[in-house]
């Protein structure tokens, strides 16, 4: 590690800076250095990783990364099969994460990902100025405009943008009478410290049935219970829900076994004069208020975002989990100038078509979101001219095609993320980069307001995942689904006659050439 | 901050929850999801498929159908229900007027929702026909 005196980024003004060094600020920071974007990087933390320094407790990962699949690594379409490697500029920083596994499973240990992710931070070059704390937030009028002054542990610091990539990872506790008798999540202790005890677990989302299905080898009873019914990942066909690699406590409760899955709501804890804890329940079906006699309580009941004094200087936030309103790019809904990525970005939610999310909450969605992001605010704000190759109209068929077929940024991001193809007859079809499908058809785009076209790729919760093509004709929007196919092969002469009666819709002439 | 036992004091008085009991008021407090829209945001789209079903829990929404402001829908109205019962994309557009709080439950989630909750459904019927004898009035 260096020196302190060698660390960069000393206090100053910069004209953006990122806070956090998970897999969000990372990110974020590659790609305004692949701009050329002067900015600075402050994290708390001693090394890249975020919340993968840490959690899951149970050191397996929810997210896959295939080492082997349809396609080479070394094609963009792999992204699709790697939900784990940050996307690098240059090849030595690009997919990392297969390199790293070890064979016996295809989602990453806890510390695989960390180092994953230690060593793009080393390969793509980035430097981040480590140990810094954010402690508060001003924003102050100056001739030049407005700027944000962050107080950090280290000094000082000045503004026009901030990004936070802070993550969701301050624990929330509900306001139920004892709640102080209750661990958070956060708080769980190894595995083997709770043997034979009998565990009550508040929450059923992944991470109280992660904990449920670590303890079952150790616990003596486990009781997970909330208000409402357990949604399953393979039922909802997205990532609401417990994923299936912790389903294994929700099979020994309905098999009988022992464990306890319960639809109430916790009224109360109470310490009892032996030193065990009461809780009480009432069913959400009605009946009779329920007691339990317990060793321990554990509250997995989820995370804020820490954005220390954010909300007091303006930016509205919402949800239990306290997330920051958002537009379509990731700003401050309430207060311009400040952006997020990583794990925050879930809470500009998109279209959530047929009640679906984009993967904003995980890597593999957040990754794409940073790039988009950072891409923005180069042509927005820092004058960098984005080269937009022409397309061949006797190409623009196949170049379309091939986008929906396999672009990993339209297949992760559902109904999210979009490619652009913009239309002006005098340009003739230009691909307008990746863009929230939000800020496409609301019309307050950057891209001006040529006919155009955003494919995209989404879900209606059946099980069929298809094309989508929205096209924007003088204001006017039109949506056109592609036939599902179950097997998802989305590179066939029907797809190709679809896209194709799309575009002779717009009055390009494909046969041209 | 919305924790769950803000949103349900919040939803008791709402017509549509009027029958509920605090129990069912908690478990609807969890199976919704809460958004937030800021001003001028499209909540639903005019002819896009794939809506939900949203209960104003703060804030103001218009209703606009082909570019004309149709209506207002304030704190314990709800919209989107009529094109998830029918299966076909919204006839208006919905836009946040000013900062906009919801609860929202997913098109596919509506039916089995509402088979659960047979006295909301009464509520939503009610609504219903208040909404189609003011239409009516309107024809005559």
């Amino acid at each position: 590690m260096a020196e302190l005196s060698d660390r960069p980024y000393p206090p100053g003004e910069y004209p953006v800076i990122v806070i956090g060094s998970g897999p969000g600020g990372l990110q974020t920071a590659s790609r305004l250095r692949h701009h050329g974007i002067r900015h600075a990087v402050l994290s708390a933390d001693e090394a890249p990783g975020g919340m993968f320094r840490r959690w899951p407790f149970f050191q397996r990962l929810l997210s896959w990364t295939k080492p082997y699949a349809p396609v080479e690594r070394t094609d963009r379409a792999y992204e699709r099969y790697d939900w784990n490697s940050l996307l690098g500029e240059q090849p030595a920083s690009q997919t990392l994460m297969p390199d790293l596994m070890d064979g016996s499973s295809y989602f990453p240990s806890r510390p695989e990902m960390q180092q994953n992710l230690e060593l793009f931070a080393e390969r793509a070059g980035l430097a981040i100025r480590f140990g810094c704390r954010w402690t508060g937030t001003r924003r102050e009028e100056t001739p030049d405009g407005p700027r944000f002054v962050l107080e950090t542990t280290d000094g000082e610091y000045r503004a026009e943008i901030l990004i936070v990539a802070v993550g969701v990872a301050e624990p929330n506790r509900p306001p139920t009478p004892g709640i102080e008798l209750a661990a958070h999540y956060a708080e769980t202790r190894p595995a083997e410290s709770y043997a034979n005890k009998r565990i009550f677990i508040i929450g059923k989302q992944n991470s109280g049935f992660e904990l449920a299905s670590g303890l079952l080898p150790w616990a003596r009873r486990i009781v997970v219970a909330s208000p409402s019914p357990a949604k399953l990942s393979v039922n909802t066909r997205s990532l609401v829900g417990i994923r299936a690699r912790y389903v294994q406590p929700f099979e020994d409760h309905v098999l009988g076994g022992g464990v306890a899955v319960l639809d109430a709501a916790i009224q109360s804890m109470t310490r009892l004069p032996d030193g065990s804890i009461e809780v009480r329940a009432r069913p959400s079906a009605g009946g009779d208020e329920l007691a339990f006699d317990v060793d321990e309580v554990i509250a997995a009941t989820g995370f804020t975002a820490p954005l220390v004094d954010l909300a007091d200087l303006g930016v509205a936030t919402f949800g239990q989990a306290r997330l920051p309103a958002q537009t379509p790019y990731w700003e401050s809904a309430s207060m311009p100038g400040i952006f997020f990525a990583g794990t925050i970005t879930q809470g500009s939610g998109g279209l959530k078509k047929h009640g679906l999310p984009a993967n904003s909450g995980a890597v593999h969605g957040a990754r794409y979101n940073a790039r988009v992001l950072v891409d923005h605010l180069a042509r927005t704000r820092f004058g960098v001219v984005p080269d937009l190759p022409a397309i061949a109209s006797n190409d623009l068929i196949e170049t379309m095609v091939d986008e929906l077929a396999s672009a990993p940024e339209l297949w992760h991001q559902r109904a999210y993320l979009a490619r652009i193809v913009s239309l002006d007859p005098s340009r003739g079809p230009r691909n307008e980069g990746i863009m929230p499908l939000a800020a496409f058809l609301d019309h307050n785009a950057d891209d001006g307001s040529a006919d155009a076209l955003a494919l995209t790729v989404e879900a209606d919760g059946s099980g069929a995942i298809y094309p989508v093509i929205y096209g924007r004709r003088a204001g006017e929007i039109t949506e056109h689904v592609v036939e599902a196919d179950p097997l998802l092969r989305y590179d066939t002469p029907s797809v190709r006659r679809q896209v194709a009666e799309v575009v002779t819709g717009f009055g390009v002439d494909v046969a041209q050439a | 901050m919305a924790n769950s036992d803000e949103i349900v004091d919040q939803i008791s008085s709402f017509a549509l929850f009027a029958d509920l009991q605090t129990p069912q008021l908690e478990r609807v407090a969890h199976t919704f999801e809460e958004r937030w829209y800021s001003e001028g945001e499209r909540v639903l789209r005019q002819g896009l498929t794939g809506s939900a079903f949203h209960v104003i829990l703060e804030g103001e929404a218009t209703v606009v159908i082909d570019g004309t402001e149709r209506a207002t829908l304030a704190r314990g109205d709800f919209f989107g229900e009529v094109s998830i019962l029918l299966g076909e994309p919204p006839v208006a557009d919905i836009v946040a007027k000013r900062a906009l709080r919801c609860l929202v439950l997913a098109g596919p989630e509506v039916q089995p929702f509402l088979i659960a909750h047979p006295s909301v459904m009464y509520r939503m019927l009610q609504a219903q026909a208040r909404r189609l004898r003011i239409a009516n009035r309107w024809r005559s």
